[in-house]
């Protein structure tokens, strides 16, 4: 196990800098730049001109790409194109651990939901919990999740004035937005539970244990859970790895100080080294989440031999 | 009855000779017609209310999608401004925009869209995703090593990036909407195939299977991947509702679809600035996203069970 987790992490390596290459290549690939003409109207052509030249921007593209390498080995990923003074460490070191409290604690909300009603909904299949968990889950996935957020903030903030609509200053403020982005989650994974826990609970071994004697509750959280959250885990990780980087549209509407509305307007600001050291970040982190799945993976369910 | 050891052939009477009535004759016919598998699994379907319910909602909003558009008055793309902003009623169904469009042709309009992309896009990246993940899964070692390597750069890179390059170069279209969408959309479905390929290939069946000399190739696609459907098909419904309102966000960067052109999504994404004024905006395009996703919802739940034999209620 520990000679494949050593693999993995230098096929990691090698994958974020792949990724690397292409996020770079692609993102020069798209016409305009941090300071191109087109944007800055007011500015004579001369001063743009000294602007790119101090960020390195009149370099072939491949010293440019040579140059951000380099200073990334040594753990540097540039300055910020357009927040003055603000280098791009310093910005997911401020935005990061704002993001992954609300990612995390909208995580644990949709498991805590989502695997115990999928559970109920496929023991009692076909009843009114069942109906419930269905609806719900339809629900989930069939409304947009700005569409939720709306209206919630609107009944809480505006109508009932019980909960802020902004910032993340008391435990009240965590509500609505880790409510939120936990919601089609919680969708999914009940459906996913319900599904799967439906398979197995038709399986032989369940029908022995029951004829043995052993408590329903029992054959239902230690036999047939262990059997059936695979895919769970599965579907958890990468969304670990997208829920704690920030979600663009909650941190927008909440104004959360957080690192997900850099996702999207760096790239629209054409902020090369923003856009750039958020994609290397985001790609440790699937990397990792990934690796915890599949090492998971072994922990519950020993006839996985992930390593042959 | 006559002692058999005594019999002598030439004693046989005519009575003895008699054939055998067809009650006797038949005791060991099989009782009813041998059907293949799909069959069988049609018959099972067909007894599911809720399947049959859910298949027939579709069939009825697929005859919509196609149908009402040419039966209605209104055009999508026909404003009246003498009629903006109006609620439900007998001339117009589900009211008029901020346009005065008809929302009820926009709606049915929409679903031809929606329904062809939510389609078009799930059964690509089922096809996808269930070969990757289920040749990664069952290979293992170094093939699902470099195969999940190659996801993981995939879901790294910002989707805004290529979105706008497709946009750059293919324009606005079907087109570009299901290549964007191919390009990541398929990597959920692969790795739930995977985890599931993990738990079965080393199971007493499929080690049977390899006994007896089957390819690996056969060993996936009879055994491993039909044990699977359950988290197949779930993910699959999904995915449908997710290509939905991703084509709605597309359309909104400016890929795929352009007003006066509708789709569900797109008409969900105009009615979020009137949700609190005119809330019946959203409710239609809405409704009618739910309506599907509780139809394929429970034709998926049907289908899983008419596949499934052991699965009993």
């Amino acid at each position: 196990m520990l000679k494949y987790i050593f693999k993995r992490i230098i096929a990691g390596v090698l994958s974020l800098f792949v990724l690397i290459t292409i996020t770079f290549f692609l993102m020069h690939a798209i016409p305009g730049g941090p300071f191109s003409p087109a944007e800055q109207r007011n500015v004579p052509a001369k001063v743009l001109d000294q602007i790119n030249e101090k960020y390195g921007l009149n370099d072939p593209l491949i010293v440019q790409y040579k140059t951000y390498l380099t200073n990334l080995l040594h753990g540097d990923l540039g300055i910020s194109f357009k927040k003055q003074d603000t280098s791009v460490n310093e910005l997911i070191a401020n935005g990061f651990p704002v993001s992954a409290k609300v990612g995390v604690l909208a995580i644990i909300l949709a498991l805590s939901i989502g695997i115990p009603l999928g559970i109920l909904a496929a023991v009692k299949r076909g009843t009114g919990i069942d109906g419930f968990a269905m609806v719900l889950a339809t629900i989930g996935i069939s409304v947009p999740s700005f569409v939720i957020c709306v209206l919630l903030m609107y009944l809480f903030c505006e109508k009932w004035k019980i909960l802020p609509s902004y910032g993340l200053n008391s435990w009240k403020s965590y509500l609505l937005p880790v409510f939120c982005m936990a919601f089609s989650p919680i969708a999914y994974i009940t459906r996913l539970m319900r599904s799967s826990m439906l398979e197995v609970m038709g399986q032989d071994y369940i029908r022995t244990e029951r004829s043995k004697g052993v408590p329903e509750f029992t054959v239902i959280g230690k036999y047939a859970l262990k059997n059936s959250i695979l895919p769970v885990v599965t579907y958890v990780g990468p969304l670990v790895a997208s829920l704690i980087t920030g979600t663009f549209i909650i941190e927008k509407l909440f104004s959360i100080p957080g690192l997900g509305r850099y996702f999207v307007s760096a790239i629209a600001d054409r902020d090369y080294s923003v856009t750039l050291g958020l994609t290397v970040f985001l790609g440790v982190v699937i990397i990792i989440c990934n690796l915890v799945v599949d090492i998971m993976y072994v922990v519950i369910d020993p006839r996985v031999k992930i390593d042959e | 009855m006559v002692d058999a050891k005594e019999l002598n052939l030439t004693d046989l009477s005519d009575e003895l000779l008699q054939p055998l009535s067809d009650e006797e004759r038949n005791t060991e016919e099989i009782s009813r017609e041998s059907v293949s598998y799909w069959k069988n699994c049609w018959r099972r379907f067909k007894k599911d209310k809720l399947a049959m319910l859910g298949l027939v909602v579709l069939i009825v909003m697929t005859l919509f999608a196609i149908f009402a558009p040419m039966l209605s008055p209104y055009t999508y793309d026909q404003t009246d401004f003498t009629a903006l902003l109006q609620w439900p009623s007998a001339t117009h169904w589900f009211g008029t925009d901020k346009m005065g469009r008809d929302i009820f042709v926009r709606t049915m309009y929409g679903a031809r869209i929606s329904l062809s992309i939510g389609f078009a896009a799930a059964a690509i990246n089922m096809v996808i995703g269930v070969l990757y993940g289920g040749i990664a899964g069952y290979l293992g070692g170094r093939a699902d090593m470099i195969m999940m390597r190659i996801v993981d750069i995939l879901t790294g890179v910002p989707s805004l990036l290529y979105i706008i390059l497709i946009m750059m170069f293919l324009g606005s279209n079907v087109q570009s909407i299901l290549i964007a969408m191919c390009m990541t959309y398929w990597i959920t479905t692969a790795r739930m195939v995977r985890s599931q390929i993990f738990t079965l290939r080393n199971q007493d069946f499929a080690l049977a299977a390899k006994v007896i000399g089957e390819t690996k190739w056969q060993i996936l696609m009879r055994h491993l991947i039909p044990n699977s459907m359950g988290s197949i098909i779930v993910t699959v419904t999904f995915l449908i509702p997710s290509a939905i309102f991703q084509e709605a966000f597309l359309s909104f960067l400016g890929i795929g679809i352009q007003v006066p052109m509708a789709s569900w999504g797109t008409l969900a994404n105009d009615a979020i600035e009137y949700l609190f004024t005119y809330p019946y905006q959203m409710l239609f395009p809405a409704a009618a996203i739910s309506i599907t996703i509780f139809a394929l919802n429970f034709i998926g739940d049907g289908l899983r069970d008419a596949l499934d034999p052991r699965l009993k209620k």
